[in-house]
């Protein structure tokens, strides 16, 4: 009887002493910078709320880790056609949907989810369409309606794009977050329950996170998806501290109160990298800050002026005085990082002297009155364009071209930047995907001139980048590439400034965590000491 | 004492009426509506653009515009986020209770420690502790809130580590938002964890928002109380031989409050302008956060509705603080 109480009482012991130790569970807490706008990236343009989405979400192909490489994802494999016009992808059939309180799936990911998550951007008639309020930019942006003639479901697990037009980067296209795929199943379910609006609010998808609770401008908290199809997150828990101002997320990440924290002030680098705890990535940016000349306007119209300022401006005291560290010159669109990028070009040297003869061979020899445009706001590409037009307007003074600073409110100064209204104009871009098209065709083609900056358009120039985008073979897409870098270094449409370097502060005992290109925060791979 | 409440609630409407039609005028002079802000860097083909301000109705005459959302408030209907597509009450009402809990605990901080501050500075006219009070509580009236916050944040919490540097409560903690009040829902949570690290969340932004107040409550009692301390009815009181406390906190005191109380109402408006930074500086998710992005994004719904709201608080408090001096001051009533 004893015996049987002592086992009892040990047993017991065991189990008390189980339950109050249970295995560990990681969490990891990243200070984000914002609050999402909803839990749908195709309604969306902004990185903050893609970040928010990322967890959750899968793309047919994605983009590997660190890296603008396109790789599998939900489709496991795919085949292009010879003219790069049919795109045909094979889908994964171990991929599972998450569920929530509304909805438990029946079925694993399959075509009609593709169908669908392309129809609702696409087609009017779906009846998603125009569900929170509709308004696909990304779609519109990257030229889906005129791009894509049909997609069709070939049968449970095949899927077929047809485009109007031979286009290499619709891969890279795909992998973008606006692409990601939502359940078919999930949207029906929701349209029976009378509240279609919640699949861009207590979303699922199919990836390496699920939703679990979102209380807004405070945190988003995600739990690692048992059923993920892919590498199981190393993390259980994934706590998103929304915390806006950048000098708190530093404190909060100096006080241990979340692992990883974006968008650091430069100001802030030393003292992060001063402290033990921390270690700072830095990676250089996918972007370009330039000072556009409006070729449609006198004197820009003449390429011998667009030259000289190119000399008359100093730009390594602009990177010294306002990047401090935190950007490198920049001599072509794209930054060095990117395939194609055509090191053999040479930048133009500061050589005030040199920009005066060419003025004068201009007839401007007097030299000239403009206008030199700063945007009120700081921009991943551009620190302080204020202080950077005050340096530039310096400069261009000692060749005698008065430049006249004026600046608008952003969605103003851009607007009129579109519109042509500027003489000269700072502006600048952060590449959506990776692929030099994005940069090369997006700014400069012929195709561009009504949105961009300079209202530039060399046939030369947008016949190797039109021609660019046709050609599957990447080595044939570098060279048209090499060449159209060449022929804008020449015809100078753009004082190209800088590309930014992106810097990422996290703790010590943060593991696995690699920047991405496109300034993405992914923490599939993310572990903690 | 009822037709005093009718009057002035009959004040109500038209001030309802001037709050949106400023707020409307003032968000239509910012250049820029809120599809032109989305669109960044990227450019938009105008008819797009025209397309979307259509169905936004941003194409309409502003008169007209402003009529229609008139006519939409007077159906009881704030609108839409333009940006969230939620309804701009249900926002309204999930970060309040963050901001009313906020403030009730700065209102709360600056009376408790601003009052007997004032009253000890009185009663020691022209001692060390009167000068230093008065010095401290301009310096503190003046106070950058930004500036202030981060330096309570990097002493307290980053070099002593004593308090969290932000947010409402730890995230290892998972609190379902039942009232919306951190401190409540903590403690229906049933683990008292939650609810220490609830209230330590609280410590710094309360004495940053309440920094302001208790400042000013601290400056308005000490003068006030100057005052009545050297009215006839108090020299009557102490030659009757009442005890010093007595004569301060039941007889003096009760009088100077009219013109504190009047203080604390205004606080509330100035509490509510302090909220925004505060808010912003410990990530603190009430209404102040949500309007300044709302200005930001040009969330023309949002930001006139939250004026609104924020206008009805401001309104119903000052009505509070009327009823009040009523109660303080019968002759008020008549």
């Amino acid at each position: 009887m004893t015996s049987r109480y002592l086992a009892a009482a040990a047993a017991f012991a065991v189990a008390a002493v189980l339950a109050a130790a249970p295995a560990q569970a990681k969490t990891l807490v990243y200070c984000s910078e914002g609050s999402p706008e909803n839990f749908n990236p195709m309604l969306n343009t902004t990185g903050t709320t893609f970040d928010a989405n990322r967890p959750i979400y899968n793309r047919l192909v994605e983009f590997r880790n660190g890296t603008t490489e396109v790789v599998a994802g939900l489709a496991e494999k795919w085949d292009v056609s010879a003219d790069s016009k049919v795109f045909t992808f094979h889908l994964r059939q171990n991929a599972k949907w998450q569920s929530n309180k509304n909805f438990k799936p029946t079925r694993g990911f399959n075509a009609d989810d593709v169908m669908f998550s392309f129809e609702r951007q696409w087609k009017d008639a779906n009846p998603y369409h125009k569900v929170s309020g509709g308004g696909y930019d990304y779609w519109s942006d990257m030229n889906f309606p005129k791009l894509i003639a049909n997609i069709e479901k070939l049968d449970a697990t095949t899927v077929r794009f047809t485009l109007t037009q031979p286009n290499a980067p619709f891969l890279a296209d795909l992998a973008m977050d606006f692409a990601s795929i939502q359940s078919a199943e999930y949207a029906d379910a929701l349209t029976k329950l009378g509240k279609p609006e919640l699949i861009d609010q207590d979303a699922i998808g199919t990836g390496p996170f699920e939703l679990v609770q979102y209380q807004k401008d405070a945190t988003i908290r995600y739990r690692a998806f048992a059923d993920f199809w892919g590498a199981k997150p190393k993390i259980d828990t994934l706590v998103f501290a929304i915390t806006k101002d950048p000098a708190v997320r530093m404190a909060k990440l100096r006080a241990n109160e979340c692992q990883i924290a974006p968008y650091p002030s430069p100001a802030d680098l030393p003292a992060l990298r001063a402290d033990p705890n921390l270690t700072v990535l830095q990676q250089p940016g996918l972007n370009i800050g330039y000072l556009a000349f409006n070729v449609k306007k006198k004197p820009f119209d003449d390429v011998r002026v667009r030259r000289a300022i190119n000399m008359a401006i100093d730009k390594k005291a602009i990177l010294d005085a306002v990047y401090q560290g935190s950007g490198e010159p920049a001599k072509n669109l794209i930054p060095p990082t990117m395939w194609s990028y055509n090191t053999k070009v040479e930048d133009f040297k500061y050589d005030p002297e040199a920009a005066r003869k060419l003025l004068a061979e201009a007839g401007l020899s007097g030299g000239f009155e403009t206008d030199l445009w700063a945007m009120p706001v700081q921009r991943p590409y551009n620190p302080d364009a204020r202080r950077i037009g005050e340096l530039m307007q310096a400069d261009l003074a000692k060749v005698g071209i008065k430049a006249k600073i004026v600046s608008y409110e952003w969605g103003e100064y851009r607007k009129r930047v579109q519109a042509g209204d500027h003489m000269m104009a700072q502006l600048g871009w952060t590449g959506d995907n990776g692929d030099p098209d994005n940069f090369f065709a997006t700014l400069a083609s012929c195709a561009a001139v009504p949105n961009s900056a300079t209202k530039w358009c060399d046939k030369t120039y947008d016949d190797a980048v039109t021609k660019a985008a046709s050609v599957v073979d990447q080595a044939e897409r570098t060279k048209l590439y090499e060449q159209a870098q060449v022929v804008m270094h020449d015809q100078a449409p753009y004082f190209l400034i800088a590309h930014s370097v992106a810097f990422q502060p996290l703790r010590k005992e943060v593991t696995g965590y690699v920047m991405s290109p496109l300034g993405a925060h992914l923490f599939n791979e993310v572990d903690l000491k | 004492m009822i037709r005093f409440l009718l009057r002035r609630v009959s004040l109500i409407i038209p001030t309802f009426i001037g709050v949106t039609l400023l707020s409307f005028m003032l968000i239509h002079l910012v250049p820029g509506d809120p599809i032109e802000v989305r669109v960044g860097e990227r450019g938009i083909e105008p008819a797009r653009l025209e397309q979307l301000r259509h169905e936004f109705g941003y194409d309409q005459p502003l008169w007209k515009q402003f009529i229609d959302y008139e006519g939409q408030l007077a159906h009881g209907d704030l609108g839409k986020s333009v940006v969230t597509r939620e309804s701009v009450w249900r926002e309204f009402i999930t970060l309040f209770p963050a901001t009313l809990e906020l403030a009730a605990c700065a209102i709360l901080f600056a009376m408790l420690v601003g009052l007997p501050l004032g009253v000890i500075a009185a009663v020691r006219r022209g001692s060390a502790f009167d000068y230093g009070l008065m010095g401290v509580s301009v310096t503190g009236a003046s106070m950058p809130i930004f500036w202030w916050g981060l330096m309570v944040i990097l002493v307290f919490s980053v070099f002593l580590g004593w308090t969290p540097v932000s947010g409402r409560i730890s995230d290892a903690f998972f609190i379902e938002p039942w009232s919306g009040f951190m401190t409540l829902d903590c403690w229906f949570s049933d683990d008292r964890g939650a609810c220490r690290s609830a209230w330590s969340h609280l410590v710094l932004p309360t004495i940053v928002l309440g920094t302001v107040p208790l400042a000013t409550i601290a400056r308005m009692t000490r003068s006030s109380m100057l005052e009545v301390l050297g009215e006839d009815y108090i020299r009557t009181a102490r030659a009757k031989g009442l005890k010093r406390n007595r004569v301060v906190v039941v007889h003096a005191l009760r009088n100077a409050l009219i013109p504190i109380v009047t203080v604390l109402g205004l606080s509330v408006s100035a509490l509510l302008g302090g909220a925004i930074l505060t808010e912003t500086i410990f990530s603190w998710p009430g209404i102040g956060h949500w309007l300044i992005e709302s200005i930001q994004r040009r969330d023309y719904p949002v930001l006139q509705g939250g004026t609104l709201l924020v206008a009805i608080l401001v309104i119903l408090v000052n009505l509070g603080v009327d009823l009040t001096y009523g109660f303080l001051n019968p002759r008020i009533r008549r």
